[in-house]
């Protein structure tokens, strides 16, 4: 399963509809200087890519393309890696279909 | 913000939301119900499957103008490979009854008329407004809620936590633990569009018949999980999902898995030239019957996925949380018609009607099944499926090997993935857990 192309997620994501709250992202990385195994299994398990390594090897989150599915909170929450709640009422993903 | 004080509030209008509102608004009950989207229905995902019987009980003319989709004449189950399936399908024109039983439906669609139905029994709901918290006096009763809207604190007699597999309000204020990664599945989904009729030429249907395919197999890469593909109208709803820990261990993508199974040569033909128009990902409650939590305190009742309702054997999230829902709103009305307060005494009622209800029967009969295919899952998703359709094409081949000596290779290949104790076992098990 190694030869195949990388799937772009943005690609996915592009087709869905968003109201992101800026400045207001509903979902935080507590501050670290080396990952712990919860926060990295993120980096692959996030069904929207919102997290990524920066050059520091430290996880970072973007959640602007959030499907809002709490995969990383139930990872991850528990053990004080992120911080998670839902967006403020009316942002955050638009299902046209769900 | 709002001064009045409800009878009942009620957190999100999904299925068991949306279910509880109308029973209770048609009792003439004053409800409250807040919901975070945009719309009832825009932060709602699923396959989706509609059972009629429970949706019967709360509307009984729904099929006059519910969004329906498909009605289901065909079910397929596939145990895949790397490039075969094996399966086994089940036809017939007998579900081209005059009511049918089962539909395929999109939930932003269907989940705004059943709100509306709760609207005109006279529940208000509230959107774009997200729950932050619930409010408890001091003697730890739910007596309201704090929504993000300014001044945002409401009261109620009663509080229907609605709000989804993930459970936020109920965590924060301990009342049950947040879901763990053994019991969800984080799936992944697509909404392929095609033309009406190529949609009904592809799956054999004529008029508004449906199929549904549940595959399971080599594409969940040796995790616990199942692929899907629904008919409607002009769509096709396809995904997968695995357990969460699963995902965990194995390091795949979602998204990886989802495109290896729609590039697999049994499924690319029924999607090939359609234009994706969404892509979405949620979790589901796997548990059963051992996770299910405290249901009921003071205050407060859970519903649906929030309360970990799935019966994940028969798909049937949706139909608990539509009847889980309606059997809290009937509870609290009866606790509300003897005028008793709204205590965790009096509401173990909701308990006990779920109790006696197909809910929570069918989750018991299925309570050991979710041990058994989580623990074992390299058996039951990678090495049982290789082997049979092994075993099958074995079997379909005429190449001149004697018929004698095909069997025997077929035997051989079992027992040497699995010894004829492992095969024994798990047959044991597997009965023992249907059972």
């Amino acid at each position: 399963m190694t030869t195949e192309a990388p799937v772009r997620v943005e690609d996915k994501l592009y087709q869905n509809r968003y109201l992101v709250d800026v400045g207001n992202a509903h979902i935080k990385v507590k501050p670290h200087t080396k990952p712990s195994p919860q926060l990295l299994a993120l980096l692959n398990i996030c069904p929207a890519h919102c997290y990524e390594l920066n050059s520091n090897g430290q996880v970072e989150v973007t959640p602007d393309g959030c499907v809002e599915c709490g995969t990383c909170r139930v990872l991850a929450e528990g053990g004080g890696d992120i911080e998670w709640s839902y967006p403020r009422g009316g942002y955050g993903v638009l299902f046209k279909f769900g | 913000m709002i001064e009045e004080r409800f009878d009942a509030i009620v957190v999100g209008a999904g299925m068991a939301g949306n279910a509880a509102a109308l029973t209770m608004a048609k009792r003439g009950m004053k409800v409250l119900q807040i919901e975070r989207g945009e719309y009832p229905g825009s932060k709602n995902v699923q396959g989706a499957i509609l059972y009629a019987d429970m949706l019967e009980k709360l509307v009984p003319d729904f099929r006059e103008d519910a969004p329906l989709e498909r009605h289901l004449v065909e079910q397929r189950f596939w145990m895949m490979d790397a490039k075969s399936h094996t399966g086994l399908h089940h036809r017939s024109d007998d579900f081209n009854e005059e009511k049918p039983n089962r539909y395929t439906i999109i939930r932003a669609q269907f989940d705004k008329w059943l709100s509306s139905r709760a609207q005109e029994a006279g529940a208000i709901v509230l959107c774009e407004t997200t729950v932050k918290e619930l409010v408890q006096d001091a003697y730890g009763k739910v007596i309201g809620v704090i929504t993000d809207r300014d001044g945002g604190q409401v009261h109620a007699d009663v509080v229907v936590l609605a709000e989804g597999v993930n459970g936020l309000l109920g965590t924060k204020a301990e009342l049950r633990e947040r879901p763990s990664p053994e019991n969800v599945a984080l799936a992944v989904k697509e909404m392929h569009f095609l033309p009406r009729e190529t949609i009904e030429a592809r799956f054999n249907l004529k008029g508004d018949e449906g199929v549904v395919i549940e595959a399971a197999g080599t594409i969940s890469a040796g995790m616990t999980g199942m692929g899907f593909i629904y008919t409607n109208k002009e769509s096709i709803s396809l995904g997968i999902g695995c357990l969460v820990a699963d995902f965990q261990k194995t390091g795949e993508t979602p998204y990886g898995l989802l495109e290896r199974f729609k590039k697999h040569p049994s499924v690319a033909p029924l999607i090939e030239g359609s234009e994706v128009k969404e892509y979405a990902g949620h979790l589901i409650p796997e548990g059963g019957y051992n996770a299910i939590p405290q249901l009921y305190g003071d205050g407060w009742v859970v519903v649906g996925d929030a309360a970990q309702l799935n019966n994940a054997m028969h798909r049937e999230g949706s139909n608990l949380a539509m009847t889980s829902g309606r059997i809290a709103g009937e509870a609290i009305f009866q606790v509300k018609s003897r005028k008793d307060p709204m205590t965790k005494e009096n509401l173990a009622l909701y308990k006990k009607m779920l109790d006696d209800s197909f809910v929570i029967k069918d989750l018991k009969k299925y309570k050991d099944m979710p041990g058994l295919l989580h623990i074992q899952s390299q058996n039951f998703f990678l090495t049982y499926p290789q082997l049979v359709n092994k075993a099958l094409q074995n079997f379909v081949r005429v190449d001149g090997t004697p018929k004698l000596e095909k069997e025997k290779t077929t035997i051989k290949s079992f027992v040497s993935a699995r010894s004829w104790g492992g095969l024994f076992g798990d047959a044991f098990r597997f009965a023992r857990a249907w059972r």
